[in-house]
């Protein structure tokens, strides 16, 4: 649907963008994931045609950013960063004067408008300023704004930014609802949103791809270790540690600082292959220690985030 | 095209949605027409002279007030963004600012047409240079718009726009007043470049295509000064 290929943008001497290459599928809803600043906003600037590349090539569908922009700005619904919608209009008069930009006619204007409104959430607010929306109805409005023409890509920069977390889960479910049918490229740096709504990730760090995978994959990506905590009561570390050494699998056996009194928390550091809990209960269980808490830790996004983007 | 006529009905429509534009309409009335009246019963003559000598200065504060906003509003507000990623081109988009500015100053206009109505009921008024007058307006509020439009496009503050745009316009108005600072050599160059004298010349009931050509010269490269600009910002 997409395919970007050596994109690179440089503001002045800064390298926003380096090089990064991609393809985008249809019906797929990609999540654009790094820190602040690596990049995001600008590599979705290009991809709508807002800021041009300084080099590479953007191709939606046949159609190239340098011949035939206005074909594929009619294929994309754009949704900027903090939904920057004209303060002192109407929302209803918004929504119509997209309309009429996205060429809809004046006969399916009412349809389309009642449409995005139930599907957004917007019957309540059609007829007031946008002036006076609170950032997650603003949000909402630009939403519609993106759907207006029933856009095969829609694009969303940080969609989810500012709202509280109700409006969170809200907007997320419709992200889902469209993802379904059409092919969402959305922005974040907040990890939770692209566990729960994409389909694929693409971290990318100053300006450069760091990964590009499945969500799935990417959090199965995890490396050599795995972890499980334990916390016991009435239970020594000493005698812990003496008891598990022996059992197959097991790396490393720390103690681990614990908010509650008399609990002794410990964090197994365990081998990927194996999976040595079962030994571990029927070790315990022997012993008079009382088992309050004990869980395997697998690697969450977050972990891996933070590995590939860290600072050197 | 299309686009363009949308655009323009958003922009002249959002003016209306302010209390600027009826400020800035009733500080125009108020203005011109205490001026033209002021002198109109001591000169004791049925013409509009005074109306139309006025008419150049007073735009180019107006005018700049009028344009500062096209842009610089939504550059600050960052739908700029949006309206860039809708299917239109930037033909589209200077088109329809520009074509709302004008239309703008044309409804500003209407009103002043009761100066013309009262001297007509009280002397013998010739219409010919009335009509001269209002056209020249009107060709003068085109060329002083897109210069107004090319400020706005370089900076997100309005209020540096309607500076920018005022220097400018305010320049083009006055320089034939100074005339004298300059070496007789380009004497006639300078002449030409002001607005002025080409609006005057209008004005007395003369429709040369001279004046007509530097009007439309000034509107396409102050739009086109603008388009560049654009172009500039990807």
């Amino acid at each position: 649907m997409i395919h970007v290929e050596s994109l690179t943008k440089y503001y002045d001497d800064f390298c926003a963008v380096d090089q990064i290459s991609f393809d985008i599928h249809r019906g797929e809803i990609l999540g654009l994931l790094g820190p602040n600043g690596a990049g995001k906003t600008t590599t979705l600037r290009m991809l709508t045609g807002y800021i041009a590349p300084t080099a590479g090539d953007i191709r939606v569908k046949d159609y190239s950013i340098e011949e035939d922009m206005l074909d594929i700005k009619k294929l994309i619904g754009y949704l900027p960063e903090s939904a920057p919608i004209y303060n002192d209009m109407i929302v209803y008069d918004y929504l119509q004067y997209v309309a009429r930009i996205r060429g809809i006619g004046k006969e399916e204007w009412n349809d389309r408008i009642r449409h995005l409104a139930d599907i957004c959430g917007l019957n309540d607010i059609m007829h007031k300023v946008v002036d006076e929306l609170s950032k997650g109805l603003k949000q909402r409005v630009g939403l519609a704004h993106a759907m207006m023409n029933d856009p095969e890509i829609l694009i969303l920069d940080e969609p989810t930014s500012g709202l509280d977390p109700n409006q969170i889960v809200e907007i997320r479910q419709i992200i889902k609802k469209i993802g379904q049918e059409k092919t969402v490229v959305l922005s974040t740096h907040i990890l939770s949103e692209v566990e729960a709504t994409c389909d694929r990730i693409i971290i990318i760090d100053r300006g450069k791809i760091v990964a590009d995978d499945t969500t799935a994959a990417i959090k199965q990506s995890a490396g050599e270790k795995q972890f499980v905590s334990l916390s016991l009561l009435d239970a020594e570390f000493k005698d812990v540690e003496e008891a598990l050494k022996g059992i197959d699998g097991i790396i490393k056996i720390d103690k681990v600082d614990s908010d509650d009194e008399g609990v002794v928390a410990v964090k197994v550091t365990v081998r990927s292959d194996a999976d040595p809990r079962g030994e571990i209960y029927r070790t315990i269980k022997q012993t008079d220690w009382v088992l309050v808490e004990f869980h395997r830790e697998t690697r969450t996004l977050e972990t891996i985030f933070r590995e590939l983007t860290k600072e050197y | 095209m299309r686009q363009a006529i949308h655009i323009f009905k958003k922009e002249f429509g959002a003016y209306f949605l302010s209390p600027i534009a009826y400020i800035v309409i009733a500080l125009f009335l108020l203005v011109t027409g205490w001026f033209f009246f002021a002198g109109f019963f001591i000169y004791n003559r049925a013409d509009l002279r005074n109306f139309f000598n006025l008419l150049p200065i007073v735009f180019s504060f107006v005018i700049p007030a009028i344009t500062m906003r096209l842009y610089s509003e939504e550059l600050h507000a960052g739908s700029y963004e949006i309206l860039l990623t809708m299917p239109v081109t930037y033909f589209d988009v200077i088109a329809g600012k520009f074509l709302a500015a004008v239309a703008f100053v044309g409804v500003m206009l209407v009103p002043t047409l009761a100066y013309p109505i009262t001297v007509s009921l009280i002397g013998d008024l010739d219409w010919g240079p009335v009509i001269g007058g209002y056209i020249g307006g009107i060709l003068l509020a085109a060329a002083y718009s897109a210069i107004g439009i090319f400020a706005s496009s370089l900076t997100r503050n309005q209020i540096i726009a309607f500076m920018m745009g005022m220097s400018i316009c305010f320049v083009l108005t006055m320089i034939n007043k100074m005339l004298f600072f300059f070496p007789q050599t380009i004497l006639s160059v300078i002449g030409y470049l002001s607005a002025d004298n080409h609006f005057q010349n209008i004005a007395k009931g003369i429709l040369d295509t001279r004046d007509l050509l530097y009007f439309l010269s000034v509107v396409f490269i102050g739009l086109y000064a603008t388009h560049i600009v654009m172009q500039e910002k990807r």
